[in-house]
């Protein structure tokens, strides 16, 4: 009626006022939604409160994992700002504010030390960061975590080492990290030209930044992309919590009239709302958890808290996106289901076949990227890699739901009841566990595919140090200088038997030219000490001995030149002639590897020069903890510029082992996160199905047939994303070892600990809601009036 | 008697559902049970059933006391010896409707050819054999609920309880549904506990019980 | 329902003896009743008396049963003419229940049970028309039906009463 009347009567209505009152109207549904998210009364808070505790705990992990590079920057912009090596290149002039450095580092422990004695030229000497001025003469600047070592009894061996006593603490600038262990201390008697010495007019690298090896470069894309992808997946998926309940509530809003536009409208506002409240709740826990972040230590990596901040870019897209990922996800989800008045229709995606050609491209493009840059050991584009490595991963998740629904579609009915019910289960709406489990299937195929790097790395990094137990285990270098206090092997001998050393063998070593090029380093001691290094059928005073080795075998007879070709030494040029009577030696295994060059009793030995070096075979009683720092105090005692090398019986790159527990405890993380959204999915469902639950209770249904449909409902996906994320994984990790040049090696332990990781959580998940079936599994379901 | 509750009482908080209601039912008996609606009748049904134990009283199954039976106990006299039909036939709704039928036979441990023989004969008995392949949510009301008849005879159940079996059904359906049904009891021999709250279902009964306030009443015998 | 009206719907698909007649009225409707002779032929008296019907031939011997009746214009006329006239819904008044109801509650009586009993009677007929219903034929069961929802009706009104008694009771001795 009023159609005709306006069109008559009235005016027609201006267009804007239609159109702002139009918006206005929209803006008044997308309000309610958020109002039904903030008080649609317990299960509508508990939904929301579900909602933005996930995407707040993703929300955290992202906002941690993009202040990894600034926090790196940070620290190594510290680092370098303090360094003062200066590989004796620059001739620097003493002057009022030049001093001379040592290094004299150490570990202890297995924790390293960085250490430095310093003498100022002048009455105003430049300052390493953190240090406001020098330490008075018998004290030390420390690092806090030092001081606190120190004091503690864990450090009383470390004491003894110690140049002096704290005399203060050093500056969060001068340091890379909270756990740091460094120290300052002034040492006057220190001179230029002695070893190591070097004299310094500032602090702050002189030389180039050093670009990351291709290979850790590498291992730090594809970690990113294997642990955030999962992330990101989970924030997507925990968008969706509750999701089935809102649809009802929908349909509720749908039968006192609004339509299918109102609905979606209403819809967004909800996820808007509970998506940024997740990113409160993420910004609240990143800030919060911060400080802790000074606890761990990953490879000797300390971080300071106030370093995590992540770049203002990254802050501002998460910022943006994780809301309009929220608000896509739940369109998306509502195109999939009909919110009727009534009830709430799922269209059945069964019956339209996924495709498997588009799945397939984003593997295919992702392998087409990486393939071009196998074989370039050296650099490569970085962003190449990184998009290579994400379109095979996001593969994975793709092509799942296509393996799943032709593999779970031709489960028959088959086995037991609870097999038979959760085939059935998975058939008829298996998607929101395929959503999650892709998740744990990204996650895998990265791990796997890290895992196989990792054992390259352990192979290439890894040496066996093929060592005798019953030979040395250490040995020290001294080259005698005014620091010494000990000048010849008796001394040394005496100095170094320590607590917990067995036996000391000590040689003095020099070195000797021949010929255009050749080079031979001589081992000069007594009989006895000689038989360390080689098998000696007899020796006696006054003999010579050649170890084989082809370059060596012309050397009886000849003569050489002493000394290195360093122009440096101030040394006069001695020649000595290898006796044409030297016989040849055998080497054996040393904690050095194998020595070469010449045997030298005493008696036949060439005059020392004035600043001979001495090398000490020390053997440690196995078992001793303590011995390798007896031995250290000693050395530091001898002299601070004597270098102590004490081996272990396999030398594996402590970097590498971390970063591996880092990984793995990376992906446990986020399956954990997985099995979240799972728990949450099949505790829906559960909710969802208690009339039938309650009807199953009535026909004498067994709680353990139902306990074990749900584990097998669980464990079907995931056995399946596993299965292909170990095919794609290992596919990927094959490009990505041929990328850096390493043959292919299939890594059996990494996949098994991925899928025993995968298996635990199927099983935390399937636990936990055991209770709730329980609780569901009771006849108060069978009311409905 | 080969069922028969004893003044049972049963409360749920401070809702007194059941009030000291007693009837019994003997073998192949056909008994409605009516009355308004919250007077207690699906509790009654649930106790008879061993779903729910009652405060006090008995229900005596060929007397045995199911207050006395553990949880287990009663669960396999269920699955063995009692069927189910419910409002909104409470189907499995991701099992076909042939394999609901069988559900309660592999329930109690039957093979899965077996028991989807026997339930298929029993679709054919009911007149369903062309739902045999769907899911629940395909088929119409009448249809499920046929289904969930089967459902509750294929064990060869001594008794069966139904809660407003045509509850959501309209006339037609619901008479063809009752008609299939007490037939088929009927010629099983099975007893029917039949729950509802309309005369022309409880008509098919052979005798009737008034629930009113929690107390059953047999108002035939009254008469 | 009036007989004569059934009588010439009958008639008018074809012409019959009196016996005839009698036989075919007695299977579709006279379910539970038949019709007595002397019923038949005052009927058709009337008719003819009416002009509705006619004579259509005698046989040869004695007895009403020899004539063969055959409607006229006018019969046809007067069975379409009631078959188009609606017929006047006339509420089932619950007369002499409600009689029983109000007097047992004057008198004291417990109403309640004159209900219930009433009631298990009720279902007891209810019971009987559902056998026999599901035995018929489809005639048989839509005659049942109808007899159904009626003393469904009839029952509903019992509850309904019943749950009403004491508010009744109230009015009736107030
Ligand atoms: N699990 C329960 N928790 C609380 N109250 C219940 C429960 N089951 C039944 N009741 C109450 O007990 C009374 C009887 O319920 P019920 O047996 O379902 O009646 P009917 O089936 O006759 O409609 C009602 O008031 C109902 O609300
Ligand atoms: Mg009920």
């Amino acid at each position: 009626m009023t159609a005709p009347l306006s069109g008559v009567g009235r005016p027609a209505p201006a267009a804007g006022p239609v159109h702002t009152g139009r918006l206005r109207r929209w803006a008044a549904e997308v309000g309610l939604g958020a109002r039904l998210a903030l008080t649609g009364g317990r299960e509508g808070l508990l939904r929301t409160a579900l909602t933005a505790i996930g995407v707040g705990l993703g929300v955290a992990v992202l906002l941690l994992s993009v202040s990894v590079p600034a926090m790196l920057d940070a620290r190594s912009s510290r680092t370098a700002a303090r360094d003062d090596d200066r590989y004796g290149s620059d001739k620097i002039t003493p002057g009022d504010t030049t001093v001379l450095t040592l290094n004299i580092g150490t570990s202890y422990h297995g924790r390293s030390v960085r250490g430095r004695l310093v003498r100022p030229d002048g009455a105003h000497p430049v300052l390493p960061p953190g240090v406001r001025s020098l330490p008075a003469p018998g004290t030390m600047l420390v690092s806090p975590a030092l001081r606190d070592l120190l004091a503690s009894r864990d450090g009383a061996l470390l004491r003894d080492r110690m140049p002096g006593t704290v005399g203060g603490t050093i500056g969060k600038a001068g340091l890379s990290g909270p756990n740091e262990l460094v120290y300052y201390a002034v040492r006057g008697d220190l001179a230029f030209g002695q070893p190591q010495v070097q004299r310094i007019d500032g602090y702050g690298s002189h030389s180039p930044h050093e670009p990351l090896d291709p290979f850790l470069l590498m291992l730090v894309i594809v970690i990113f992309v294997v642990l955030l992808m999962p992330v990101a997946m989970f924030v997507a998926a925990a968008t969706r919590f509750g999701g089935e309940q809102r649809d009802r509530r929908l349909a509720a809003v749908r039968l006192v009239g609004a339509d299918g536009g109102m609905t979606r409208r209403i819809a967004a506002g909800e996820a808007v709302v509970s998506a940024t409240l997740g990113l409160l709740v993420g910004g609240v826990v990143f800030l919060v958890g911060r400080p802790f972040v000074e606890f761990f230590e990953v490879a000797q990596l300390s971080v300071y808290g106030t370093d995590l901040r992540p770049p203002l870019p990254l802050l501002a897209l998460l910022i943006v996106s994780v809301p309009l990922a929220a608000l896509a996800m739940s369109l998306v989800a509502l195109r999939r289901v009909v919110v009727e008045p009534l009830g709430v229709v799922r269209r059945a995606t069964a019956r339209t076949h996924r495709r498997l050609w588009w799945r397939l491209l984003t593997p295919v493009a992702g392998g087409a990227l990486l393939a071009p840059l196998t074989g370039s050991r050296g650099d490569f584009n970085q962003w190449q890699a990184v998009a290579g490595v994400s379109l095979v991963l996001l593969g994975v998740a793709l092509l799942l739901p296509w393996v799943f629904d032709r593999i779970v579609g031709r489960l028959g009915g088959g086995g037991a009841l609870s097999w038979q019910m959760a085939v059935r289960r998975l058939q008829l709406s298996g998607g929101s566990s395929v959503r999650a489990v892709g998740a744990i299937a990204v996650a895998a195929a990265g791990t796997i595919a890290l895992q196989m790097l990792f054992s390259a790395a352990d192979a290439t990094y890894t040496r066996d140090a093929h060592l005798d137990p019953g030979r040395a285990q250490s040995y020290t270098v001294v080259k005698v200088s005014a620091l010494a206090t000990a000048t010849d092997s008796g001394a040394l001998d005496a100095k170094l038997r320590t607590g917990g050393v067995t036996s000391v063998n000590t040689f003095r070593r020099d070195s000797a030219h021949f010929g255009a090029s050749g080079f031979a380093t001589m081992w000069i001691g007594d009989c006895a000490v000689l038989r360390e290094l080689a098998e000696l059928d007899r020796c006696a005073d006054g003999d010579v001995f050649v170890f084989e080795h082809p370059d060596l075998a012309e050397l009886p007879g000849q003569t050489v030149v002493m000394g290195d070709s360093d122009p440096d030494t101030e040394r006069p040029h001695t020649e000595w002639t290898v006796p044409a009577t030297a016989r040849p030696a055998k080497a054996l295994p040393g904690p050095y590897g194998d020595v070469t060059g010449v045997l030298v009793t005493t008696g036949a030995a060439p005059p020392a020069e004035p600043a001979p070096t001495f090398v000490s075979y020390v053997h440690l009683a196995p078992g001793d903890e303590d011995a390798p720092e007896r031995l250290l105090n000693a050395a530091m005692a001898i002299s601070p510029t004597m270098d102590v090398t004490i081996q272990r019986s396999q030398v594996r790159d402590s970097t590498f082992a971390s970063i591996r527990r880092g990984l793995f405890a990376g992906a446990a993380v986020t399956l954990l996160l997985v099995g979240l959204s799972l728990l949450v999915g099949t505790l829906e469902q559960l909710r969802e199905r208690r009339r039938t639950l309650a009807a199953l209770v009535a026909f004498g249904a067994r709680r353990s047939t139902m306990g074990w449909s749900i584990l097998w409902q669980t464990l079907v996906p995931v056995v399946l994303g596993l299965v292909l994320a170990a095919a794609l994984g290992l596919g990927l990790g094959a490009l990505l070892l041929a990328t850096v040049n390493v043959p292919f090696h299939a890594d059996v332990s990494g996949i098994a600990i991925v899928s025993g990781i995968a298996a635990g959580v199927v099983l935390l998940v399937t636990t936990a809601s055991l209770p709730a079936l329980w609780r569901l599994m009771r006849p108060d379901g069978l009311r409905f009036e | 008697m080969m069922l028969s509750a004893v003044e049972l009482t049963k409360s749920f908080g401070s809702t007194q559902a059941l009030s000291g209601a007693s009837m019994s039912i003997a073998a192949g008996e056909i008994v409605a049970v009516m009355g308004p609606s919250g007077s207690g009748k699906s509790t009654l049904l649930h106790c008879l059933a061993g779903i729910i134990r009652p405060d006090a009283g008995q229900v005596l199954y060929r007397d045995q006391e199911l207050s006395a039976m553990s949880d287990g106990q009663r669960s396999a006299l269920r699955r063995g010896e009692f069927g189910f039909v419910f409002q909104f036939g409470q189907l499995v709704p991701e099992l076909t409707c042939l394999e609901n039928v069988a559900l309660p036979l592999r329930l109690d441990g039957h093979r899965r050819k077996d028991a989807q023989r026997r339930a298929a004969e029993w679709l054919d008995r009911l007149e369903i054999t062309d739902v045999a392949g769907k899911r629940p949510g395909e088929v119409s009301g009448g249809q499920g609920q046929r289904v969930a008849v089967a459902r509750a005879l294929v064990t060869g159940a001594r008794v069966v309880f139904a809660d407003e079996p045509t509850g959501a059904l309209d006339s037609l359906n619901g008479e063809r549904v009752m008609r299939l049904f007490t037939d088929a009891a009927r010629t099983s021999g099975a007893a029917v506990v039949l729950v509802t709250h309309e005369a022309r279902v409880a008509a098919y009964a052979d005798r009737e019980i008034v629930v009113r306030d929690g107390k059953a009443l047999d108002l035939a015998r009254h008469a | 329902m009036s007989i004569g009206q059934a009588f010439l719907g009958l008639l008018e698909s074809q012409p019959r003896h009196g016996y005839d007649l009698k036989r075919a009225y007695d299977e579709r409707f006279g379910s539970d009743r038949p019709l007595a002779y002397g019923q038949v032929y005052s009927t058709l008296s009337r008719l003819l008396k009416h002009g509705l019907v006619t004579v259509d031939g005698v046989e040869p011997g004695e007895g009403p049963d020899r004539k063969r009746y055959a409607i006229t214009p006018a019969g046809v006329a007067d069975v379409e003419q009631w078959l188009q006239q609606p017929e006047k819904p006339e509420p089932y008044l619950q007369n002499t229940l409600y009689t029983k109801v109000v007097l047992a509650l004057l008198t004291g009586r417990p109403a309640a049970e004159l209900l219930d009993t009433q009631r298990a009677e009720h279902l007891r007929l209810m019971r009987e028309l559902t056998r026999r219903k599901t035995g018929g034929d489809l005639a048989d069961q839509l005659i049942c039906d109808h007899a159904l929802f009626h003393l469904e009706a009839d029952l509903r009104w019992l509850e309904l009463t019943a749950a009403r008694l004491t508010e009744l009771a109230g009015k009736v001795r107030g």
